[in-house]
């Protein structure tokens, strides 16, 4: 396949296969670091604490929460979209970047899956828990049962748990299908007998026949057709849980396509906060390059510009509708006492990734993780920005009231961050961070071995 | 199979050995034949027994470890005749807390009082009633009552108490040692009667009569213009015009339920009726009654006795008799004054001041405007408050000089009450004998050396005349809970009487009731209607001659009109309409009952004016110091008058159970005695601000409608001009909708709340909370906006902040058709019923509270934390004021659900109400009449300003008033298709264009 002589190489220090398989699965062989413990050790703290406050909430009762007769959903809801957006990158880059054959995906497309599957976990845990009786969650299920109770299909909610669970459950299985010639690699390395076994069962006797092969390229494609809607529908429906109500700020039909768009904005910046970070302590830079996070900078502002149109839509609808309830709720949202919360989110998601137009800042590590920290903060803000301000003064002025946090609510907060981190230190001790197998797909026409080669053949 | 054997005998007979044929009957390896049928060839043998024990013992195992809590339901042994369990059972009686009285029924299940409604048979009260009366029920499951009688604190058995206090008596007697009985003022015939008996017996015993909210004055005023004492029957209900100098008449003023209900009947506009009376009122705090007024003028307190004589002077120029010089009559009262002479005879000014000279004026307006015989009457006369408050003076100095050897009081509490408390108890220190006969520990009651504590009203006997010839009948729903008797009765017993005080009053009422009638040919009969009716109205005609005579008008008004001005700050007490005087502090739904008009529950505080807070930089929730050494956090009130402050009197109790105990603060002590009588405002006071900051519990904070068209109002004139003025975009929204409207085949249940009728006092607020067992949260969650009340009364100021105009609008679930709550729900736990009803399924519920937030009125309550011991969870009960004790819970109404920590609850439209009516029609075989079904909330309002009815049923009152021009929908606009409606508020203004 030719490729272009200017495109930068994807792998670069002229590596060979041997070199690759090496390099990505030594953090599995060798032993872990100091940084490692002590990251492990603040992220099983910071879980536990969240343990704790969750217990407290289900024993207490969810007044232990700031929320109040007016505004029902704070940051517990917040958070759960806010994890849900974090997991859009990973099957977004696995499933439609495989799709559209773009190579770079190979570097980043493993852990930004495993990204997904640890962010929606914790995503999940909120509607579980910021529920009144979360020991009768089951009654969400359309389970058969004799007292003929049955659920209501009509409910946003409970398209949620549908659209959730089947986006959790097939992001796993992609994850683990793309996981299995890697795990039958590890296998074949570790000495020890007993992690031997492990790899041995987790690999499902893979033995790289052509026919193994054959079946993998089969299904990953399938899966990735499967996914690829998956992707744009769950955003969509988280969005239905605000656009099919009547409360101004939520009753906005442009929803699905901006939390989209918002979604893979935020999961591609917390990729990048995750990756350069990982990169780095993992020795991965020929890896995982400064063209593959300038590629992911150029996806950020294009969903960043999209989301930037998004906010100044609303706020035209909101004044052409004429509708006095929802002009009030705009002019709320930015001059009300909320005001700082609106402002964050217009700097963080709108400005800020406006500055990408300049190619140095995009190849600019230190500014990127500066940026995606920042639309993290962000896009977390948005979504407070929609529930709690549209809420807290709807249409009876008698019921205005404000909302802020209790430690709580916070905790949980911190609790899913320990979670979300703990996860994922510990998959890049057991697991290779890159796509073993797949980025040796791309070495031929992507290695910068083999792209100088046939620059010097050429000269 | 190889066959052993255990003996030779068992060897040669086989396995059947004759001993074990000859078993007797009765043994335990036997137990199993009896699933045989008795087959005598079926032998049951060891192992099978075996198995069963095992099977047993597993399976007790398994049930065994699942534990449940025993409860015993324990049936009569002989069935009361009249108790079917599961109906309920009203009782007629009355309910009186000190001069407040109500004409009402108690409805009791299964023998237990649960709730009061109003008893629309006395015409009195029309069957309304008021935030107290709903809640005095939880009163009788106080824990703070006193249980026993007590000497000291050591509990005694009544013959003990009886012997050793007519011992003290004879003892006293003889040596005709002055003895003090004091008591609130009696309006009850019997107990007059008993009273007058006991100071027969005992005539070194004097009888002294005390209410803390005196109408002294009045009664004065009355003595002196008219030669008769007491306080006249008004009738607002007659009058066009209404005037009103600070008289909270639909507050605390005098009979507050009645005075209501005349007030709102004058305001109900209709097709037929468009005549409507003007009400305007002079004030410095904002009050119940001014926030309803057409006009409100705010003026100090100070100043009330000038604009009261010119007010006067101006009538009799009008009149063209002589009139006195009296300078600088504004323009407004020249107005007034015509407007009142063209509506003379038709016209009632009233005024609150307990002030003599003020009220002798104001005899002389209503005498010479020729009101006295239509608005108001002074033959026929208001009989709750008599107490003239120089006896209470003088009482004090005759306990302090030493002179009163013994103390009797039953049912006042003035060391807490009184302005000069502190110095009352003191008093009551030095009295070497003294008893107390109240029914609950008070700041009073607990100085005294013994306690025959007296019933709670719903388990006593009485009777009472709150107005001339309106007799009315108590009686109880419950026996006493406690060891306790009440007060006629231990009177009795201290006399050597029988203790039946039913008897006594059955004796008087033969005696001295019975004669006055004819409908009934014998006692029986007319005793047992007018038990069973609550009331006995008899007709009587009084002529009376009204003449106004009275000398030395002039003088008093120089007098007036000489007074130095103050220009410094004055306050005021007053009596918040929620608590009243603090006797029911210790009633949890009280304290929570916010005040109508600021929205405050939990506490008292000082309100101020804004542009008071604005010189100096005062801010809601500061705490400031009076003179007079209390500190009180302010509230920035519009409509306040400047250089005016009030603070509502009836907080700050300090022994009275758990619940109120040091709620607030008690200014008792900030009235005054002046000229005779207990004066409510002070001049020169002055404020300092403090560092401190207080945290106030509110139920609303934002006070503006933001111009939206949530309170749809119009003038008047403009009203008479269109019906729907006001209201034009009711129109607009009507059919708006691109689907058919849902239809409801049987009955479609709705309620229209009438705008202009409501006057905001929270009775409704009340009622619902104990119909529908509605948790108390405290102090602490209300502030965190976590109150649970089903239907709450927006208020809404318009207009200048100087002084706003006001408007209330009660709001509970709408029971949309089209709900917005409905659709969101995963698990469907809130549907709507065939009957448009929006229900909850509290059983189903998860508590998403995504109904709550997609609620556009915001009407949805969460359970935030176990408030009500209904938790499946242990040990994470939130209750502050003891409602989840086993008493306390005896009020809970059986019919509906106490709902669990984390279920959203709300409005039923009191489905439990409508199903007994729907089930009473159908043992009948009928449809269920108009009416006949009534929410609570509709149940206690004393202005008539809910209606619940059937909106298919054409010729019910809830279509004729839903099909009127008023009628319109909250938020008609996002097409929600409420059942409940609401009808514009109309203001008798010349414009409305504030």
């Amino acid at each position: 396949m030719y490729v272009s002589p200017i495109r930068e190489p994807l792998i670069t220090g002229k590596k060979t296969y041997q070199q690759i398989t090496d390099e990505i699965s030594a953090p599995i062989e060798g032993k872990a670091g100091k940084a490692w413990y002590v990251g492990i050790t603040i992220t099983i703290a910071a879980l536990f604490f969240g343990l704790a406050m969750m217990g407290w909430t289900i024993w207490q009762g969810i007044g232990t929460w700031g929320l109040n007769k007016t505004i029902g959903w704070g940051w517990g809801i917040t958070n759960f979209v806010w994890w849900v957006g974090i997991g859009h990158a990973g099957t977004f880059i696995s499933a439609i970047l495989l799709l559209f054959r773009q190579k770079w995906r190979t570097s980043i497309n493993r852990s930004a899956e495993a990204m997904t599957l640890f962010a929606v976990m914790c995503a999940g845990l909120f509607p579980l828990i910021h529920m009144g009786r979360p020991l009768l969650a089951f009654f969400v299920f359309p389970y058969p049962n004799t007292r003929g109770l049955w659920v209501n299909f009509n409910s946003p909610l409970l398209w949620d748990v549908f659209a959730i669970s089947t986006y959790f459950s097939v992001s796993l299985l992609f994850w683990y299908v793309g996981l299995i010639p890697d795990i039958g690699t590890i296998r074949d390395k570790v000495k020890s007998k007993f992690k031997k076994a492990v790899y041995g069962f987790l690999s499902f006797g893979w033995t790289g026949s052509a026919r193994h092969w054959s079946r993998h390229e089969t299904m990953s494609l399938v899966l990735a057709g499967l996914a690829a809607p998956l992707v744009l529908s769950v955003h969509s429906i988280v969005s239905a849980d605000f656009a099919t109500s009547v409360i101004p700020g939520w009753h906005t039909t442009i929803f699905p396509p901006y939390f989209v768009s918002g979604a893979i904005f935020s999961g591609f910046a917390m990729v990048l906060t995750l990756l350069i970070i990982t990169r780095k302590v993992l020795n991965l830079e020929s890896y995982i390059t400064v063209g593959h996070v300038e590629s992911m900078n150029k996806i950020i502002i294009a969903t960043g510009s999209i989301v930037g149109i998004a906010y100044i839509t609303e706020l035209f609808i909101a004044w052409y509708s004429g509708v006095e309830y929802e002009q009030y709720a705009f002019l709320n949202r930015a001059t009300g006492p909320y005001w700082w919360a609106y402002a964050i989110m217009m700097t963080c998601n709108v400005i800020s990734p406006q500055l990408l137009w300049f190619k140095k800042l995009r190849r600019n590590l230190a500014f990127t993780f500066v940026l995606s920290i920042f639309i993290n903060i962000g896009m977390w803000f948005e979504r407070f920005v929609i529930i709690v301000t549209s809420l807290h003064r709807d249409y009876l002025p008698s019921s205005w009231s404000m909302y802020s946090p209790t430690i709580v609510e916070v905790g949980i907060f911190i609790g899913t961050l320990g979670l979300f981190f703990t996860c994922f230190l510990l998959f890049i001790r057991v697991f290779p961070v890159i796509a073993i197998a797949e980025v040796k797909a791309v070495m031929k026409s992507s290695g910068e071995k083999f792209t100088n080669k046939d620059e010097n053949e050429l000269s | 199979m190889k066959k052993h054997w255990k003996s030779l005998a068992e060897r040669k007979n086989g396995s059947e050995t004759p001993e074990k044929q000859n078993l007797p009957k009765g043994n335990l390896e036997q137990i199993l034949d009896i699933f045989d049928n008795g087959n005598e060839k079926s032998q049951s043998n060891r192992r099978d027994f075996l198995k069963l024990c095992g099977y047993s013992l597993a399976i007790s195992t398994v049930l065994a470890s699942c534990e449940n809590s025993v409860q015993k339901a324990i049936p009569y042994l002989i069935k009361p005749e009249e108790i079917t369990p599961g109906k309920a059972n009203y009782y007629a009686s009355s309910y009186v807390n000190g001069s407040e009285y109500c004409s009402i029924l108690i409805k009791t299940r299964e023998g237990r009082p649960i709730k009061i409604e109003g008893n629309d048979l006395s015409s009195v009260t029309y069957g309304g009633t008021s935030a107290r009366v709903q809640a005095s029920i939880l009163g009788l499951y106080d824990t703070s009552r006193y249980k026993n009688p007590l000497k000291g604190d050591t509990k005694i058995s009544w013959n003990e108490l009886d012997q050793s206090i007519i011992q003290q008596l004879n003892q006293l007697k003889e040596s005709k040692e002055r003895v003090v009985l004091l008591t609130p003022t009696i309006y009850s015939p019997s107990t007059k009667a008993v009273i007058e008996m006991f100071l027969k017996s005992y005539p070194n015993v004097k009888w002294v009569q005390y209410d803390n909210r005196s109408a002294s004055a009045l009664i004065k005023a009355n003595e002196m213009c008219f030669g008769k004492a007491g306080i006249c029957d008004y009738r607002f209900d007659f009058a066009d015009v209404i005037v009103s100098f600070d008289a909270d008449f639909l507050g605390n003023w005098l009979m507050p339920v009645e005075h209501i209900r005349q007030y709102t009947k004058k305001r109900k506009l209709s097709d037929g009726n468009t005549n409507m009376s003007r009400h305007i009122q002079f004030e410095s705090r904002l009050s119940l009654t001014g926030s309803n007024a057409d006009y409100r003028i705010p003026v100090k307190p100070s100043e009330q006795a000038l604009l009261v004589a010119q007010l006067y002077n101006e009538i009799l120029k009008l009149k063209g008799l002589e009139s006195y010089s009296l300078n600088d009559t504004s323009e407004d009262i020249r107005e007034l004054a015509k407007e009142l002479w063209e509506n003379k005879g038709k016209s009632l000014v009233v005024a609150g001041e307990n002030d003599l000279s003020i009220q002798i004026l104001i005899n002389g307006i209503n005498y010479e405007l020729e009101n006295y015989g239509t608005t108001l009457r002074i033959d026929k006369q208001i009989l709750t408050k008599q107490a003239i408050d120089s006896d209470m003076e003088q009482l004090l100095t005759d306990l302090n000089s030493g002179k009163i050897k013994a103390l009797f009081s039953y049912g006042v509490n003035p060391v807490y009450d009184y302005l000069k408390g502190e110095e009352f108890a003191k008093a009551i220190d030095k009295v070497p004998f003294s008893v107390s006969l109240d029914m609950a520990p008070s700041e009073t009651s607990s100085r005294f050396k013994y306690v025959a504590p007296d019933n709670h009203f719903i388990e006593s006997w009485n009777d009472l005349e709150p107005k001339t010839s309106r007799y009315s009948l108590m009686q109880p729903g419950i026996r006493p809970l406690f060891n306790t008797r009440q007060f006629q009765s231990t009177l009795l017993a201290w006399i050597g009487q029988e203790t039946d005080y039913l008897k006594f009053i059955k004796n008087y009422w033969e005696e001295k009731l019975y004669p006055i009638q004819t409908a009934y040919p014998n006692f029986t009969g007319f005793w047992n209607n007018s038990l069973q009716q609550g009331i006995f109205e008899p007709k009587t005609k009084s002529v009376f001659d009204t003449k106004f005579k009275l000398d030395g008008i002039g003088e008093l008004i120089d007098n007036i009109a000489n007074a130095p001005k103050s220009s410094g700050f004055e306050l005021q007490v007053y009596e918040s309409s929620a608590m009243g005087d603090g006797k029911m502090a210790n009633n949890p739904w009280i304290q929570e009952l916010p005040d109508p008009v600021t929205k405050i529950c939990w506490d008292n505080y000082l309100t101020v004016s804004p542009k008071q807070a604005e010189e100096m930089l005062l801010e809601t929730g500061d705490v400031v110091e009076l003179n007079s050494g209390i500190k009180l956090p302010v509230y920035i009130l519009p409509g306040q008058a400047y250089n005016t402050a009030a603070v509502a009197l009836g907080y700050g109790r300090t022994n009275c159970g758990v619940v109120g105990k040091n709620v607030g603060v008690n200014v008792s002590k900030l009235s005054q005695f002046k000229n005779d009588s207990r004066v409510d405002s002070s001049i020169g006071v002055e404020i300092t601000k403090t560092e401190e900051k207080y945290e106030l519990a509110m139920t609303q904070t934002h006070h503006s409608m933001e111009g939206r068209a949530i309170v749809r109002e119009a003038s008047l004139r403009e009203y008479l001009k269109d019906p729907a003025a006001g209201n034009e975009s009711h129109q607009e929204y009507e059919n708006a909708g691109i689907y058919k409207k849902p239809n409801f085949p049987n009955h479609h249940w709705g309620l229209v709340v009438d705008l202009n009728s409501c006057v905001g006092c929270g009775a409704c607020s009340i009622a619902c909370q104990a119909e529908n067992n509605v948790p108390v949260v405290g102090k602490k969650e209300v502030i965190r906006a976590h109150e649970m009340s089903w239907i709450r009364i927006d208020r809404y100021f318009s207009g200048s902040e100087f002084n706003p105009d006001v408007s209330f609008q009660p709001v509970m679930c709408q029971h949309c058709d089209n709900a917005p709550c409905e659709n969101v729900c995963p698990v469907a736990a809130t549907t709507h019923s065939s009957e448009g009803l929006n229900q909850m399924i509290y059983n189903r519920c998860i508590g998403t509270r995504y109904c709550g937030n997609n609620c556009p009125y915001k009407v949805r309550r969460f359970n935030w934390f176990d408030f009500t011991k209904a938790d499946s969870i242990p040990n994470n009960l939130h209750d502050v004021a003891e409602m989840t004790i086993d008493l306390k819970r005896m009020v809970l109404n059986p019919d509906v659900t106490v709902r669990a920590k984390g279920v959203i609850e709300k409005c039923s439209m009191c489905v439990q109400r409508i199903q007994e009516g729907k089930l009473n029609a159908k043992i009948d075989g009928r449809r269920p009449r108009d009416g006949e079904i009534k929410t609570a909330c509709q149940q206690a309002c004393p202005a008539g300003a809910i209606i619940f009815g059937d909106l298919n049923d054409k010729d019910s009152q809830v279509v004729k008033e839903t099909s009127g021009k008023r009628n319109y929908y909250l938020l008609e606009e996002i097409h929600t298709l409420p059942s409940v409606s609401y009808l514009t508020k109309i203001r008798n203004k010349e414009t409305n264009n504030s």
